[in-house]
C-alpha cells in the first residue's frame, strides 16, 4: 500500500525530468498510473467484502508513537476507488482539455502528487501521518487553483483556499495531539479501544471542537464555506477531481472515520445535524443566484457536503447508510456535471446559463451524459440518486425529535439541488441554438467519454443497487462498527410515504425550473447582502490582521542597528532584574578568588582605556580600531585562564571583524553625526544596568555548586575513546559532531544570506543606472 | 592599500600561513588548534592577498569563487558522519579508526575528515562574506 501511495509522489518527481514527453500526444499514456492504481485497489473488494482489512505497518517516529500505518476497510476502499477511479477519468480528460497547454506536465505532476497525498489520507492508521497527508492535498490543492498563475483571481482563490484549509489542517494536528493524549495512542483503532476514556474526558469538547474545525474548513462547511466557489476559478478537470468528488470529501471522511471514537454523544450530534442543515439550505439556496454553470455546481456541491454531515449528526444507523450512498450518488453525478461543463466551456468558450442553450445539436452525447447526470441528480428513478434520496428521508424520518422539520429541511434542499442540476444538466442543452454556436465543434473522445460513462454509471447502479450494496456499503457500515447483514438497497419500496416524498420533491424541482429562469438580475440582487456575507467578514479581518502586522513589523523592525541593540539588550535586563532581583542574595565570598596578578591588572587597564576611547572617540576607524584591543584584551584573559582554543579562534574572529568594519568604514563619508546628550545617557544607563546585572549573574553563578559530571566525562574519555589529547576539539568534532555539523550550516546559510542581500541590491542598482 | 613591501610579503606569507592553517588543522587533535581556527587563518591569508594586492588578482588566484567551498566542505563533514551509517550500520558521526597505520601519515579517523570539512565551510563563509562586502562597500 505504501508503495501505491508513493506512485503518484514518485511519477510528479519523474515528470520533473521527463515532462516533454507528457506534453505531447502521450499525455494520455499518463492516464495509466491511476488506471493501475484502480485496478490495484479493485483487487481487494472481494477481501474486504467478506468483512476483512488489509493493514500494513512502517515504522517512522516510533518514540513519539508515530507510525505510517495503513488500513485498508470499507470506507477507505470507497474513497480510494472514487480517488483512482475519477482520477483516472480526470486524467484522460486533461489530456483533451488541456491540450497542448505550455504547463501540461506542471499539471499532471500536481494531480499526480494530490492522488497519492487523497490515497494517503483514507489509508492512514495514525492521526499524525493522517494530518501530514491532508496537509498535502491542500497544498496540492492550491498549486491547481492557482493553476492559471496569470490571473489575478485565480492567485487569490488559490491562497483563499490554502488559508482556510490550512488553519483546518493546524486544527487537526491539535485535535490529533489531544485525542492522542487523552487515549495514549495516535492510532484510531486503538482509540477506539479507549472510547470511554475519550467521552468521558474533560478535554472531550475540546478535541471533538479541534477536530470539527479541521471537517468543516476542509468541506466547506458554513460558515467556512467560501473558498469552495472561489476554487472553481481552477482548470473544470481539477474542480471535478478535487472540489466536488475527492478532496472535499475529506472532511467528511473525517468525521466518518471518527464517529464511532468521538460521536454517538449530544454534543457531537447536534453540532454536526445543525452545522450540516444551515449549510446545505444555505448553499442550496445561494445556488439559485448563479448563472456561471461551475458557481452552480460549487453551491450545490456544499449543499450536498452539508447533507453528508447532517446525515452523520443524525447518528443512526439509517442515516449513515444513507450517507455512505450519497457519497457515491454524489461523486458520480457531481462528477459528470463537472465534466460537460468543461466539455461545453472548451467547446462554447461559455459558461453562462443565461447565454447557452440549444447545444444538443452540436453536442449530442454531451448532452445525454448531461441529462443522465441531471436525473441522477434529481433523484428520479431508476438513478441511483432515486435511491440516494429514498435513504436520506429514512433518515430524517425515523428520528425521534422534529421529524417534521428536519423532514422539510431536507426536501427544500433537494428540491432546490435538483433545480441546480436542471439548469446546469439541461438549460444548456434544450432550447432554440443560437447563431453564435452554430459552428461549434464536436468535442473530441476524451471530452465525452468519461462524463457519458460516469453518467451511465449512475444508472447500472440505480437498477442493480446490488452492485454497491455488498461491494462497497456494507464494508463501509462494518468499517465504522455497525451491523450490516440487514442492509437491503431497492429501487423500487413499494407505496411508502417516502415514496411520497421523492415523488413531491420531483414535482416541486421541475415545476421551479420552469417558474424561475437564472438571469443576472438575481446575482445583483444577492450581491446587495455581500457585507454580512462570512467571505466578506473573514476578509475584512484578514486585512485588519495584515494590517496590524505591518504595524508591528515597522515598530520593531525599524532598520535601525542601535533600536535593535537596545530592544534586545532592554528585554534581556528587564527578564534578568525579575529573577535576580528577587532571589539573589547578595553574598560574595572574596576568600574563594584567585588573586590578581599584575598582568591582569594590566590588561584590565588596558580594557577600561579601550573602552573609554570607543565611548569618547571622534572618528569610526578609532572607535573600531578601540573595540579591536578590548577583543585581544579578552583573548589575553582567555589565555590567562587557560583556554588558548579559545583564544586563538577569538584572535582571528578580531582581526577579520575589525577588517571588515574598516572595508565598510572606509567607504563612508567623513563627517560623523554624533549623538546627543540625551541619547547617551539613555544608552549609558542601559549599558551600566546590562553591565550590572551581568555582573551578579556571574557571582551567583560562581556561588552555586558546579556539577562537573559533563565535563568530567570528556576530560576522562577524550583520550580512551576517541584517542584524543584536545578535549575541547574532541568534543567539536567528536562527541558533539552533530551539533558542530548544524553550527557550519548555520555559517554557510549565513554567507549565501550576506551574499544573496548584497548582490541582489547591486542588481537593482545596475538596473536603475541603465 | 599598495605598500611595495606589503605586496612582495604578502606573496610569501599567503603559502606560509596556508602551510601554517593546514598545520593548526592538524595538530587540534592533541594540541590547540583545529578544523575552525584552521580555517580562520587560511581565510586570513587570502584577506591579506586581498589588502595588499587587490582584491581582483586574489580572485583570479583562486581560479573559483569561495562560495564553492560551502557545499564542498558541507559534503566532505557529512559523508564523514554519514559513512559510519552507510558501512557499518553504526549510528550517525560514529568515529571510525583505521586498525593498520599508514608509513608516514599514522592512523586516519573519520573525525579528522570532519574537521577538514569545519576547515574548509569556515573559509568559505568568511571569504564569501568579506569578498562580498568588500566588492559593494
Amino acid at each position: 500500500m505504501l508503495i501505491a501511495i508513493l506512485t503518484g509522489f514518485a511519477f510528479a518527481v519523474l515528470l520533473l525530468f521527463g515532462g516533454k514527453l507528457v506534453k505531447g500526444k502521450l499525455s494520455i499514456l499518463s492516464t495509466l498510473i491511476p488506471l493501475g492504481l484502480f485496478i490495484y485497489f479493485a483487487r481487494f473488494i472481494g477481501d474486504v467484502s467478506s468483512h476483512n482489512f488489509i493493514q500494513e505497518n512502517f515504522s517512522w517516529i516510533p518514540s513519539l508513537g508515530v507510525n505510517l500505518s495503513f488500513k485498508l476497510d470499507g470506507l477507505s476502499l470507497l474513497f480510494c476507488l472514487m480517488i483512482t477511479g475519477i482520477g483516472t477519468l480526470v486524467f484522460a480528460y486533461t489530456s483533451a482539455y488541456l491540450k497542448g497547454h505550455k504547463y501540461l506536465d506542471r499539471f499532471y505532476g500536481y494531480l499526480s502528487v494530490f492522488m497519492g497525498a487523497m490515497l494517503g489520507l483514507v489509508l492512514s492508521e495514525n492521526i499524525i501521518s493522517l494530518f501530514v497527508f491532508w496537509e498535502l492535498t491542500s497544498i496540492s490543492s492550491f498549486f491547481l487553483i492557482g493553476f492559471n498563475n496569470d490571473n489575478p483571481a485565480s492567485r487569490k482563490s488559490a491562497l483563499t483556499a490554502l488559508g482556510i484549509t490550512g488553519i483546518g489542517g493546524l486544527l487537526l494536528l491539535a485535535g490529533g495531539i489531544v485525542l492522542g493524549n487523552i487515549s495514549g495512542t495516535y492510532n484510531i483503532s486503538e482509540m477506539l479501544a479507549n472510547r470511554d476514556l475519550i467521552l468521558g474526558h474533560e478535554y472531550y469538547i475540546l478535541a471533538a471542537c479541534l477536530i470539527f474545525g479541521a471537517a468543516f474548513t476542509k468541506s466547506a462547511q458554513f460558515p467556512f464555506h467560501f473558498w469552495l466557489p472561489g476554487a472553481m476559478k481552477a482548470p473544470t478537470p481539477v474542480s471535478t477531481y478535487l472540489h466536488s468528488a475527492t478532496m472535499v470529501k475529506a472532511g467528511v471522511y473525517l468525521l466518518f472515520r471518527l464517529s464511532p471514537v468521538m460521536g454517538g454523544t449530544d454534543f457531537w450530534n447536534t453540532t454536526l445535524t445543525i452545522v450540516g442543515l444551515v449549510t446545505m439550505v444555505y448553499s442550496a439556496f445561494h445556488a439559485l443566484f448563479r448563472t456561471d454553470m461551475k458557481g452552480i455546481l460549487a453551491y450545490s456541491t456544499i449543499s450536498a457536503l452539508g447533507i453528508l454531515v447532517f446525515l452523520i449528526g443524525l447518528g443512526t444507523h439509517e442515516s449513515f447508510l444513507a450517507a455512505a450512498v450519497f457519497i457515491i450518488v454524489h461523486a458520480l453525478y457531481k462528477a459528470t456535471l463537472f465534466l460537460i461543463t468543461g466539455a461545453v466551456d472548451h467547446q462554447a468558450k461559455s459558461r453562462d446559463v443565461t447565454q447557452l442553450s440549444g447545444l444538443r445539436k452540436v453536442m449530442p452525447i454531451v448532452a445525454i451524459a448531461a441529462l443522465l447526470a441531471a436525473i441522477s441528480n434529481a433523484g428520479i428513478p431508476p438513478s441511483v440518486g432515486f435511491v440516494g434520496k429514498d435513504l436520506i428521508y429514512e433518515g430524517t424520518l425515523h428520528m425521534e425529535n422534529s421529524v417534521v422539520l428536519l423532514t422539510a429541511l431536507a426536501i427544500i434542499t433537494n428540491v432546490l439541488i435538483s433545480y441546480a442540476g436542471y439548469v446546469a444538466g439541461i438549460k444548456p442543452f434544450v432550447g432554440k441554438l443560437p447563431k453564435r454556436y452554430e459552428n461549434v465543434k464536436k468535442p473530441p473522445f476524451w471530452l465525452w467519454f468519461p462524463p457519458l460513462l460516469l453518467g451511465t454509471l449512475g444508472f447500472v447502479f440505480g437498477i442493480f443497487p446490488v452492485l454497491i450494496q455488498n461491494t462497497l456499503i456494507k464494508p463501509i457500515l462494518w468499517s465504522i462498527g455497525l451491523e450490516a447483514s440487514e442492509v437491503h438497497l431497492k429501487l423500487w419500496h413499494g407505496f411508502t410515504p417516502v415514496l411520497g416524498l421523492s415523488a413531491l420533491t420531483i414535482g416541486s424541482g421541475i415545476l421551479l425550473y420552469f417558474l424561475l429562469k437564472p438571469s443576472h438580475k438575481l446575482i445583483s440582487f444577492i450581491a446587495k447582502f455581500d457585507k454580512v456575507s462570512p467571505k466578506y467578514i473573514m476578509e475584512k479581518m484578514t486585512w485588519a490582521f495584515a494590517r496590524f502586522s505591518a504595524f508591528w513589523t515597522n515598530v520593531f523592525q525599524n532598520g535601525y542597528l542601535r533600536n535593535y541593540v537596545s530592544t534586545i539588550t532592554l528585554f534581556l535586563i528587564i527578564l534578568m532584574a525579575f529573577t535576580l532581583l528577587q532571589e539573589t542574595t547578595y553574598r560574595v565570598d572574596y576568600s574563594s578568588f584567585a588573586k590578581l596578578t599584575v598582568y591582569e591588572i594590566v590588561i584590565l587597564s588596558i580594557l577600561i582605556l579601550a573602552i573609554g576611547l570607543i565611548v569618547f572617540a571622534k572618528s569610526r576607524l578609532a572607535a573600531v580600531v578601540a573595540t579591536g584591543i578590548m577583543g585581544y584584551c579578552i583573548c589575553l584573559l582567555f589565555v590567562f585562564y587557560s583556554a588558548p582554543d579559545l583564544a586563538m579562534t577569538q584572535f582571528a574572529i578580531d582581526t577579520l571583524t575589525v577588517i571588515l568594519f574598516v572595508l565598510v568604514l572606509y567607504r563612508l563619508p567623513k563627517y560623523l553625526k554624533l549623538s546627543d546628550y540625551k541619547m547617551r545617557i539613555r544608552d549609558g544607563i542601559l549599558s551600566l544596568a546590562f553591565g550590572g546585572l551581568i555582573t551578579i549573574l556571574a557571582l551567583e553563578v560562581l556561588a552555586q555548586p558546579v556539577n562537573s559530571e559533563v565535563s568530567d566525562f570528556y576530560a576522562k574519555n577524550a583520550y580512551l575513546l576517541a584517542h584524543g589529547k584536545n578535549v575541547v576539539n574532541v568534543i567539536l568534532v567528536d562527541f558533539r559532531g552533530a551539533d558542530t555539523m548544524v553550527e557550519i550550516s548555520v555559517l554557510a546559510i549565513s554567507a549565501i544570506g550576506v551574499f544573496g542581500l548584497l548582490k541582489l541590491r547591486l542588481k537593482s542598482v545596475e538596473r536603475y543606472q541603465k | 592599500m599598495k605598500t611595495l613591501i606589503l605586496r612582495t610579503a604578502s606573496n610569501y606569507l599567503l603559502p606560509i600561513l596556508l602551510l601554517f592553517s593546514i598545520f593548526i588543522l592538524l595538530r587540534g587533535h592533541y594540541l590547540p588548534g583545529g578544523g575552525f581556527v584552521g580555517g580562520l587563518i587560511a581565510s586570513i591569508a587570502f584577506v591579506l592577498h586581498a589588502f595588499a594586492n587587490g582584491l581582483k588578482n586574489t580572485k583570479r588566484l583562486l581560479k573559483f569563487h569561495p562560495g564553492f567551498l560551502m557545499p564542498v566542505g558541507l559534503s566532505v563533514a557529512f559523508l564523514s558522519g554519514i559513512l559510519p551509517v552507510l558501512a557499518l550500520d553504526e549510528p550517525f558521526m560514529t568515529s571510525l579508526w583505521m586498525h593498520h597505520a599508514i608509513p608516514v601519515i599514522g592512523k586516519l579517523n573519520t573525525a579528522l575528515f570532519f574537521d577538514i570539512g569545519v576547515y574548509i565551510v569556515v573559509q568559505g563563509v568568511t571569504l564569501t562574506i568579506i569578498f562580498t562586502i568588500s566588492e559593494s562597500a
